[in-house]
């Protein structure tokens, strides 16, 4: 039996805008057990940045709200405690790396100094020990001549360094999830490999929970344990990266995986998802995915399919299962 | 028998870099250094190469949207880079652009249907009513309704503006498409879709495409012939059969091993490449890869090696090879 150190709890969080309510969360459960790399992957506007920024109350309200669940970290409920306590987690507890290291990092501080902030705040250690645990971070993710460059600013750096800052700027304070949203997908692939492996050796020496947040399916199978595909703020499928990758339950899972290009491949044809990604404001009943989905029965047009579980780790929202 | 429809000839596109009060030349930035290659009429040449390599500025300066600095670019036969404006405007009838960023690529103040029918305007094809009909035929052609003719480009999606940037670039009916990036900036199910529309125009409109991207998986979808590059250079080029099965240059070998699997099985063995890519101001001296190439020796870093023809008419410029 599994213990989830962060789990979710039938999350919602829609953005109250002028065209209308957007349901970006809708309902959404899962959990994160300890040392494990769970990927959670879903195409633009799915909900899983959302979800992410839910889980630290990042949300920018107004237009955004979190109208409805739960997220016990430990013990606690992470939407109802006080926001003293909040700033206490953020950082210590939970980490967060956001998609963008251009704008995520301040121009016109150093980049030591970013990172040695995290520490002074959460960790209040004095100047010295600061400064060398900002130096052995920096070298820890990476950076070539870091007692130089801890002076330098961020405009100094290239993409692939500045993600690395972002990841060590995170991991100051050592903390026992990080929650990195897409943080390779601006990257050139030999880059997005040196970051993907400095992921796969701290989840190893720090028996650190990781959030990846992705649209590429690729990358995943490289570094995930398990997997939450998300489409249109629901949940479509759970599994680990075996169950989704050999046996892919829901026709959007089966669609992305097929349309990945594979360079073993024999058919020129990509196949594809035809349609487009969903309206989230006043979804239709039933299935959200039911009107691009090869499979589409009656029921998916009238009823949302309930989470069925189909193998010990394996769960499936689909009518064709239930 | 193909003719050759470009050839490129020790093409080199520098960007000076200036300082101080004067803005005194200092240096350059060695974009591209010294290219030559042919693209024949009717194939795809994928232009592969991580950020900062060059590809863009060569798929810019073969089209002359940038002067070349040296070197020759002829167009069936045609010294293009001593064109002046007149011939200049009758080549861009033959020889267009998909960029990679839909969103900044496309007028936000004019509708689809103007974008699209502005190149019939400035060469003055057709009547107004002919001008819309092709319009209209041109972007169903691309997967999108007549009445988006009437839209801006912040009503469309992502993968919408991009089918617009493709319809612009075919409505003079090239023989030439340059397309930088045009996959990039999308999600993967969306990716695919473009990418086979892209392949079906070619057959449709008998198009060669010069098709640059850093993701070698797209490039091997598309592609007949393959052209890799770093730091201003081709370091080699061979079919896709080739290239794929038997890479000859390190460097991209290890662009092949970063390809994302999407397989969890296979621990495929990463040649994951130390360091990131020199400043193309001051390339390192010799071959400008033996900073980072496993298998670099003496002579790498004394002399630069040559692009040179091996068995099956692949190309490669390595010392490995003599």
């Amino acid at each position: 039996m599994h213990h989830n150190i962060l789990e979710i709890k039938q999350l919602k969080t829609y953005f109250f805008t002028r065209s209308g309510v957007v349901k970006a969360v809708d309902s959404v459960n899962f959990g994160i057990r300890r040392g494990e790399s769970l990927c959670l992957v879903g195409e633009s506007g799915c909900g899983k940045t959302a979800t992410a920024l839910s889980i630290l109350r990042l949300i920018d309200s107004p237009p955004g709200k979190i109208i409805d669940g739960e997220i016990r970290y430990h013990d606690e409920d992470l939407l109802h405690c006080s926001g003293k306590r909040l700033r206490q987690i953020r950082g210590h507890g939970i980490a967060m790396i956001f998609q963008d290291p251009q704008s995520s990092l301040n121009p016109v501080f150093t980049v030591g100094d970013q990172i040695a902030e995290q520490i002074r705040m959460h960790l209040k250690l004095k100047r010295r020990p600061t400064m060398e645990r900002t130096l052995h971070l920096m070298e820890q993710v990476g950076i070539p001549r870091a007692r130089e460059r801890m002076k330098d600013y961020p405009h100094q750096f290239s993409g692939g360094m500045r993600q690395r800052i972002m990841i060590a700027a995170a991991l100051s304070c050592g903390p026992e999830i990080l929650i990195a949203d897409e943080p390779t997908t601006a990257l050139d692939t030999t880059i997005k490999e040196q970051i993907l492996d400095i992921f796969r050796d701290l989840k190893q020496q720090r028996e650190m929970s990781i959030l990846f947040i992705t649209h590429d399916l690729g990358t995943v199978a490289g570094i995930a344990d398990r997997i939450v595909v998300m489409y249109g703020g629901r949940i479509a499928e759970v599994g680990t990266v075996y169950d989704i990758f050999d046996q892919p339950k829901h026709p959007y899972t089966h669609g992305l995986i097929d349309c990945l290009p594979d360079i073993s491949a024999r058919s020129d044809r990509l196949t594809s998802i035809p349609g487009m990604i969903p309206s989230l404001i006043d979804p239709p009943d039933g299935c959200i995915f039911s009107p691009r989905c090869p499979r589409s029965m009656m029921v998916c047009r009238q009823k949302r399919p309930k989470e069925v579980i189909v193998s010990k780790e394996h769960l499936v929202a689909c009518h064709l299962y239930s | 028998m193909n003719r050759r429809l470009v050839e490129v000839e020790n093409l080199k596109k520098y960007y000076p870099v200036t300082a101080g009060l004067l803005s005194r030349h200092v240096a350059d930035v060695r974009a591209v250094d010294g290219v030559s290659f042919n693209i024949m009429e009717k194939e795809t040449l994928g232009l592969v190469g991580e950020s900062g390599c060059g590809k863009s500025s060569l798929g810019r300066a073969i089209l002359r949207l940038e002067e070349p600095t040296a070197g020759r670019v002829l167009y069936k036969g045609n010294d293009i880079t001593t064109w002046g404006r007149r011939q200049l405007k009758e080549l861009r009838k033959e020889a267009q652009m998909i960029f990679q960023d839909p969103q900044s690529s496309l007028d936000p103040k004019m509708t689809i249907g103007d974008s699209i029918g502005e190149a019939l305007l400035i060469h003055g094809i057709g009547t107004e009513q002919e001008r819309l009909e092709k319009v209209t035929e041109l972007l169903q052609r691309v997967g999108l309704e007549p009445e988006h003719t009437m839209r801006y480009p912040h009503e469309l999606s992502g993968g919408q503006k991009q089918r617009v940037g493709i319809a612009r670039a075919l409505v003079v009916n090239p023989k030439l498409v340059v397309a930088d990036e045009p996959v990039s900036a999308l999600d993967v199910s969306v990716q695919a879709q473009i990418l086979n529309l892209i392949m079906d125009l070619q057959h449709e409109f008998g198009l060669a495409y010069l098709f640059i991207a850093h993701d070698l998986a797209v490039i091997g979808h598309v592609s007949d012939r393959i052209a890799v590059m770093y730091l201003g250079q081709i370091i080699e080029l061979a079919n896709r059969k080739q290239l794929f099965s038997h890479p000859l240059h390190p460097y991209t070998e290890a662009l092949l091993s970063a390809v994302s699997v999407p397989d969890p099985h296979q621990k495929r063995k990463r040649t994951s490449l130390p360091g990131e890519v020199p400043s193309p101001v001051e390339p390192p001296p010799g071959c400008r890869f033996h900073t980072r190439c496993p298998k670099v020796m003496e002579i790498c870093r004394q002399e630069s090696p040559v692009l040179r023809p091996r068995t099956g008419g692949r190309l490669v410029s390595c010392h490995l090879y003599g």
